[in-house]
């Protein structure tokens, strides 16, 4: 029986007390000088003891769920084990301790790490050139959609190339991506298989789309196999197609997205390279991209000459940059250690493992819920509980995380109703999986009404969400605006 | 998890993969059996043979132990800042990192989340990046902070569009001293949103020229952004007329170095719609550039125009104070290309990390390091002085950087520097305007974590270059 950790903790600023932190020059005295109107008083956050904060988020942690805590299908976002070398790897003094405005000699280290990282993604992804750059996944579309809109600005047919076209199955990320750059985007069907459907495909992409961009294996975890049919077909219109990385998991090793006709690919570290999520960020993003787009990538790259490592080449055309610095050289370390520790084949077994594990999971959900799309799955599946007597997805999903699985991603892709969509990585045991589906079974047969208690096992049952974006309370600032009582009697 | 030993020959193990063909491989049996197929490779039949790859050409595989030994020999080919005297700063600070902060951000249970989707599982990190947006909240004078941005550039482009989102104006004024790292994104974000940007020049002080920016204000202007600490390290003592002088229908971009507000009057108080900083400087280290964390505050009015994510307080169906990600009609998931930004990952753990930093130094060490800071700076400026250098904005206050000038050849100057294993801080070159063959203009940083060795090499380095 699960049961997550529970404390009443209050919010740190309530918690008073005295400083004990020791800041160096500490009990030097010093006269500074500030101009009246730029003075402050104190920064109104309270002093408190070391102990007391490290009490407090201990107690924090315990109330959270990581894929260190249990299984963790989350769709789409690749949670597999984060290898504990990784997070060892990237605090290494030689590592922690560099400054990127150093000149160049003095981190010849990290330099040769940045650029064997992108060699690799090169390889993996089989682009000609690769940035590291992009802080997060949507941070690299953002980044690769700059680059399409400047090679066509250069080749001036930016007037006329003003959409990028994407399927309805598409990441939210993708239009938003797009629309930053610039673009208008056209959303096209998927066909009942779950694939692209290519008549509407062909209807779409003209002379007026500047990029097709998509994932495969798409949201629904299929492979769209008309894939080159696709690429040929824009590349014709003289369109760009841009290669979303977010599933590359399902395809590793096995294809390349070069080989399937892309000219600009962007990954996430985070999902496909076993860096930690943590929370929420950082996360990286680095975008690969075939030879006629080299000139347009951020600055500055990395280069080698034979000899040392550089770090101030400016591409010709570049977009200019996406990020003050490298990009998130700590999670790019940790994605370097992975890769060099996978290699070739351990990439392979993993893209494998996780794929078997997809559709073992598929074929076992399958035999009591509805899972659209073509039979062979990659990755992931989505599976559809729709019909007379079943529960709601978000049902099922506060069953599985009361009894300590994570649910899986929920109303994603917004094309299947009560969506499902189950990942279960190449970090899962048998056991684990049974478990899953053994527990979203028993949802069948409960009564409907007992979703409405759940969860009892966790922090906090069903939060009152409508009443959290009604009345936005962001800050401990903005609810004592209203209320000065303490919090337990103000909410 | 399960691991091979350095010098075993058996198959190579993963620390994802839980069943082997040599150990437990009945579940493995178990699963083929399940699909009917007796290789994983059958899964993949669906990829047509034309897009096929046989082998990409990576290398074997290394176990932990040789990882350890290759990564150190890369790490030792680094130079660290403590390994010589650096004054090198410019978007990026050499502060003390406290021990606890890394010590929370590497409990599992936070540092192997995804984004809090199932917000009942996930109250911890829910409620800690609830806190940090409540202590920037205060730190800002400010009422809302969303649950981070990436970095202060890209903080910097959002802000440029969220000006032209509340206005619907696409003109964006910037001083035109600025950082090169944050112009070079703010002009790519910019560009996708059809935003122009405008530079106005500093006056004789260094700080915005409050005469130019009236002249540059139009009624296509949508906001202006005005830092203090700015690029040379000055306190801008314009500040607190912007808001005055664009008036209540434009946006004042404030931007903040969060470490000098311990000591240096808020945004919040100057008018400031929006206020931006790079959290970088509260306990995140330097780790070459990054992760860092964006922090990004505006007023109330303007909530449902900020980007990301943010966390609100709430309860649950039980009445219990709960925590709950607020306003998600703003985001990608759910608006797609309507929304705010396409931003979906952020750096909530390292904002978990300067809420961690933030409580550990609390209003007094806050004080304290603000004061070292400045108080060190005045030293070194002190020193400078003595050796008759040129500081072009003398007499203007600085927080823990400012501007000098050598009237000598960048070359030699790192030659000197060299001598001395001192980075005498950041060299602006011709990309900021300045001719490096006559002389070196330097921006030198001055932290809590410079010591009178590193001071008296600078001394040393002042006396040939002088």
């Amino acid at each position: 029986m699960y049961h997550q950790a529970v404390f009443d903790e209050p919010i740190i600023l309530d918690l008073k007390g005295r400083r004990t932190i020791k800041i160096p020059l500490e009990n030097q005295k010093f006269r500074v000088d500030i101009p009246e109107m730029m003075k402050r008083g104190s920064a109104g956050i309270g002093d408190r003891e070391e102990f007391s904060v490290i009490r407090h988020y201990v107690k924090l942690s315990e109330m959270n769920f990581g894929t260190d805590s249990g299984f963790y299908p989350l769709g789409s976002c690749t949670m597999k084990y984060n290898p504990k070398i990784n997070d060892e790897i990237a605090v290494l003094e030689g590592f922690r301790m560099i400054h990127p405005l150093q000149d160049s000699n003095d981190v010849q280290g990290a330099l040769k790490l940045l650029y064997e990282l992108a060699e690799s993604l090169k390889i993996i992804t089989g682009m000609d050139e690769m940035t590291l750059q992009p802080l997060a996944g949507a941070g690299g579309e953002f980044a690769g959609l700059s680059i399409v809109r400047a090679y066509f600005e250069c080749t001036k047919q930016l007037d006329t190339r003003r959409e990028v076209v994407v399927p309805d199955s598409a990441h939210g990320s993708n239009p938003a991506s797009s629309h930053m750059a610039g673009f208008d985007v056209v959303q096209i069907p998927s066909a009942p298989d779950g694939t692209v459907d290519i008549e509407k495909f062909k209807e779409a992409v003209t002379e007026k789309t500047a990029a097709f961009m998509i994932t495969n294996p798409n949201t629904l975890g299929i492979f769209e196999d008309k894939i080159l049919e696709m690429a040929n077909y824009a590349h014709s219109k003289g369109a760009l197609l841009y290669y979303d990385g977010a599933n590359l998991n399902g395809i590793m090793t096995k294809t390349t997205p070069a080989k399937m006709g892309f000219d600009i690919v962007h990954l996430n570290l985070h999902k496909t390279f076993s860096t930690p999520h943590g929370g929420g960020g950082p996360g990286a993003g680095p975008v690969g991209v075939v030879e006629k787009l080299k000139d347009f990538l951020p600055y500055p790259m990395i280069t080698f000459d034979g000899d040392r490592y550089h770090d101030d080449y400016v591409p010709p055309k570049t977009i200019g940059k996406v990020a003050s610095f490298f990009g998130n050289f700590g999670v790019l370390v940790r994605a370097w250690t992975y890769i060099k520790m996978m290699g070739e084949e351990g990439l392979r077994d993993a893209c494998e493992t996780a794929v078997l594990n997809s559709n073992y999971m598929r074929k076992k959900v399958q035999e009591f819920m509805s899972v659209p799309g073509k039979t062979l799955k990659k990755h992931e599946f989505v599976a559809s509980s729709v019909g007379a007597s079943m529960p709601k997805a978000g049902d099922i999903a506060k069953h599985l995380i009361d009894n300590g699985v994570h649910a899986p991603t929920i109303y994603f892709p917004l094309i299947v109703p009560e969506a499902l969509m189950v990942e279960p990585t190449e970090s899962a045991t048998k056991a684990e999986m049974d478990l899953f589906i053994e527990t979203v079974r028993q949802t069948l047969k409960l009564p409907h009404e007992t979703f409405e208690k759940e969860p009892v096992n966790l922090k906090v049952t069903r939060i009152d969400d409508v009443d959290a974006s009604k009345n936005p309370r962001p800050t401990l600032r903005m609810l004592r605006k209203e209320h000065k009582e303490p919090l337990q009697q103000v909410i | 998890m399960m691991w091979n030993f350095p010098l075993s020959n058996v198959k190579q193990f993963y620390p994802f993969k839980p069943y082997h063909d040599d150990i437990m491989s009945s579940d493995l049996s178990d699963l083929l059996n399940e699909l009917k197929i007796k290789s994983p490779d059958e899964l993949f039949a669906d990829i047509p043979d034309a897009i096929r790859t046989k082998t990409l050409g990576l290398p074997k595989g290394m176990d932990e132990d040789e990882i350890r030994r290759v990564a150190s020999a890369y790490a030792g080919m680094n130079k660290t800042v403590n390994q010589e005297h650096s004054f090198l700063g410019f978007g990026l600070y050499n502060h003390f990192v406290p021990a606890a902060v890394s010590n929370v951000i590497n409990r599992n249970e936070f540092l192997t989340a995804y984004t809090p989707y199932q917000a009942e599982i996930s109250q911890g990190i829910m409620q800690a990046l609830f806190e940090y947006q409540s202590l920037a909240a205060e730190l800002f004078q400010m009422d809302a902070v969303n649950s981070s941005m990436y970095d202060v550039s890209t903080s910097l482009g959002e802000a440029a569009r969220m000006a032209k989102i509340i206005t619907g104006k696409n003109e964006f004024i910037v001083p035109k001293y600025l950082s090169k790292n944050k112009r070079a994104v703010l002009d790519n974000y910019a560009r996708g949103a059809e935003i122009k940007v405008k530079e106005i020049d500093f006056d004789e002080k260094g700080m915005i020229d409050l005469e130019r920016l009236k002249e540059a204000l139009n009624e296509n202007t949508s906001g202006v952004y005005v830092e203090y600490p700015n690029m040379f390290g000055i306190i801008d003592t314009n500040v607190p007329r912007v808001k005055e002088i664009i008036g209540e229908e434009r946006i004042f971009v404030a931007g903040v170095n969060p470490i000098s507000l311990g000591v240096l009057a808020p945004p919040g108080k100057f008018g400031a719609d929006i206020a931006i900083g790079d959290g970088q400087v509260l306990g995140l280290g330097l780790n070459f550039g990054g992760p860092v964390v964006g922090i990004f505050a505006t007023k109330e009015q303007y909530i449902r125009k900020m980007p990301g994510k943010i966390m609100g307080i709430t309860k649950d169906h039980n009445g219990k104070v709960a925590f709950s990600m607020i306003l998600q009609t703003r985001e990608q998931h759910i608006r797609r290309e309507r929304a705010v930004t396409n931003m979906t990952s952020n750096q909530a753990l390292m904002a978990v990390a300067s809420a961690v930093y933030l409580s550990l130094m609390g209003d007094s060490g806050l004080k304290k390091i603000g004061e070292i800071n400045m108080g060190r700076t005045k030293e070194l400026m002190d020193i400078v002085k003595e050796f008759s250098v040129t500081m072009p904005y003398d007499g203007s206050p600085v927080f823990n950087e400012f501007l000098i000038r050598l009237k000598e050849s960048k070359t030699f100057v790192c030659r000197i520097a060299k001598k001395y294993n001192l980075v005498p801080g950041y060299a602006l070159g011709k990309n900021y305007g300045y001719n490096d063959r006559n002389q070196t203009n330097i921006v030198v940083n001055v932290t809590e974590r410079n010591t009178n060795d590193d001071f008296n090499a600078y001394k040393e380095f002042l006396r040939e270059v002088a």
